[in-house]
């Protein structure tokens, strides 16, 4: 499993090995200082399995440790206390360094502090020339990863002219192109607007779903986190709850409580069933509203 | 106003010129520009803006817009052509008090005019018909292969550069727009308030500017570069016949220009 780096026809990961933890993170603890010199704790004692193939959503308020965890997860940071084991590898092997960048894509908040190149091809085939990979190959896996993304007519346009959800979409290009195991999104949609969100959205859904890749997606919009195999929840540098979406966002005061929101159709069941609509709970979208208001 | 701004200015085309390789026309510049600092008479000024016609028109290169680059320099070809008028000891063709015109004088003036001239056209054609990318890639391989030590470096900055002009203009009129709906004013009051008028301009700019590098390296990091090590182009640079015919003219052009000053 593991040699499998680059020889990969086209983008399949799944290949039979559902239970495969890609993710291990064990009692992981980071710190920072301050300005004013004292240590603080931003992440304290977290464990989190994550399995090949699963779309998991981090949610959690401003400060809750959320991007800390997400740059553990590629070993841009490292942990001070417990540890990240990716695909078998502990993060802090500094040899295997490259190793878990190539297999760990990262994409980032802000679109434009992203891509390096001048060209949207260029920017694609950064990653792969950085992992030495031969010319002919290179021009080959980013027309793969152009068209996975729906962009191969821009191919030649420079990024600074691309929409934000398009800009988004080459950086994912950029991420797939160097065939990782795991995409790994840091609040990818926070700078979109409505449509830029969805194209995003529908993109990594589709990497979940067809190419099989592993997904951490972090966010702080539940409508895109209802989309996960599983929901984490973070508040002050833990992990206050874990489950199914469905689970998860049918605990509406507890959400509140950490001042987070439910998405817009579980909070309108809250509201019917406040003035005495009876309905089951757990509804995530309007589909399921509309199924269990009109059945 | 900003977006007047045309570092590097590339016009797309399908010239001999625009499909030579970068290295060529670095290197081949480097030849034109020995022979230009070679000839001093006018036979070899007469072969040397010929030969300078010719690449413009092979280049398909509107003059017009040559023409409009060379437009800012307007005020050193002047100052050159006057220093060298007045300045020349010789024989004397006019004179009035202290100021005397030579024969000399004059003709060193319209030579040095023309060679800067010159100097600037072909500098700029080289702009104008190469891609960026493909000048910053040229740069790097010819600085590679005289071993200068942080080529790829020199090349990733200028890389980097050029994609965040676009960028950093776009944000600049952005935080002006910003600072004048806030009642700043950056076009009245003498040079030193408008000098001032800038500093609301410049914090924010410098700020979010070092916010992005930050991003940026850690965006980078993150897909795994690590320098110029190991690193592969998807894009190659190949030589063909083209390259090695400009090669010849060039050689040729040189040979002559020493002919047309030495003899033989």
């Amino acid at each position: 499993m593991l040699e499998a780096k680059f020889g990969f026809p086209g983008f399949c990961f799944r290949a039979g090995s559902e239970w495969l933890k890609v993710i291990e993170v064990k009692d992981l603890v980071h710190q920072y200082k301050t300005p004013q010199g004292e240590a603080k704790k931003a992440l304290q004692g977290i464990s989190l399995t994550i399995k090949e193939g699963e779309f998991v959503a981090v949610i959690g308020h401003n400060g809750s440790g959320k991007s800390t965890l997400a740059k553990h997860l590629n070993a841009l940071l490292l942990p001070h206390q417990g540890k990240v084991v990716i695909n078998g590898i502990d993060t802090s092997t500094q040899e295997r360094l490259w190793d878990i960048r190539q297999q760990v894509g990262m994409v980032f908040q802000n679109p434009d502090n992203q891509l390096i190149a001048t060209t949207v091809e260029e920017d694609v085939a950064f990653g792969p020339e950085n992992l030495g990979i031969p010319p002919v190959k290179i021009r080959q896996l980013v027309d793969e990863s152009l068209e996975c993304v729906g962009l191969d007519e821009f191919k030649a346009r420079a990024p600074h002219l691309l929409s934000g959800g398009q800009k988004q979409r080459v950086a994912i290009a950029g991420v797939i192109a160097m065939k990782p195991r795991i995409l790994v999104l840091d609040e990818p949609t926070a700078m979109l607007d409505p449509i830029g969100r969805k194209e995003v959205m529908d993109t990594v859904i589709g990497l979940n779903k067809e190419e099989g890749l592993t997904i951490v997606h972090i966010t702080h919009f539940m409508e895109e986190a209802v989309f996960a195999d599983r929901v984490v929840v973070m508040e002050e540098g833990n992990i206050v709850m874990e489950g199914e979406p469905r689970q998860v966002f049918s605990q509406v005061d507890i959400l509140r409580k950490l001042r987070l929101d439910v998405p817009p159709m579980t909070e309108l069941r809250e509201r019917l069933v406040q003035s005495g609509i009876k309905l089951p709970p757990g509804i995530l979208n309007v589909e399921e509203m509309v199924m269990a208001l009109c059945p | 106003m900003l977006k007047d701004i045309t570092i590097g200015q590339y016009i797309q085309g399908n010239s001999p010129v625009h499909k030579l390789d970068p290295r060529t026309k670095i290197i081949t510049l480097v030849l034109y520009m020995t022979g230009l600092f070679m000839v001093n008479n006018i036979i070899g000024y007469i072969f040397v803006t010929f030969f300078t016609a010719g690449i413009i028109l092979l280049s398909e290169i509107k003059i017009k817009l040559i023409l409009k680059g060379l437009k800012p320099l307007w005020i050193i070809l002047l100052f050159t052509l006057a220093l060298h008028t007045f300045m020349t000891e010789g024989d004397i063709i006019w004179q009035w008090s202290v100021f005397k015109i030579t024969y000399q004088g004059l003709r060193q003036g319209i030579f040095m005019v023309l060679r800067l001239i010159y100097l600037v056209t072909i500098t700029s054609l080289l702009t104008l018909t190469t891609t960026p990318i493909a000048l910053t890639d040229g740069i790097e391989s010819v600085l590679k292969a005289l071993f200068v030590p942080v080529a790829h470096e020199l090349a990733m900055m200028m890389t980097i550069a050029l994609r965040f002009i676009p960028t950093l203009i776009e944000e600049t009129e952005k935080i002006m727009k910003a600072q004048m709906a806030r009642g700043a004013d950056f076009e009245s009051g003498s040079i030193i308030a408008r000098a001032k008028s800038l500093i609301p301009l410049l914090v924010p700019l410098f700020l979010s500017s070092f916010r992005r590098a930050d991003e940026l390296a850690m965006a980078m990091e993150a897909r795994c570069y690590r320098g110029g090590e190991n690193r592969t182009r998807m894009k190659q640079l190949v030589m063909d016949k083209r390259d090695g015919i400009a090669f010849v003219i060039c050689t040729i052009f040189l040979g002559i220009s020493i002919f047309t000053r030495f003899g033989l």
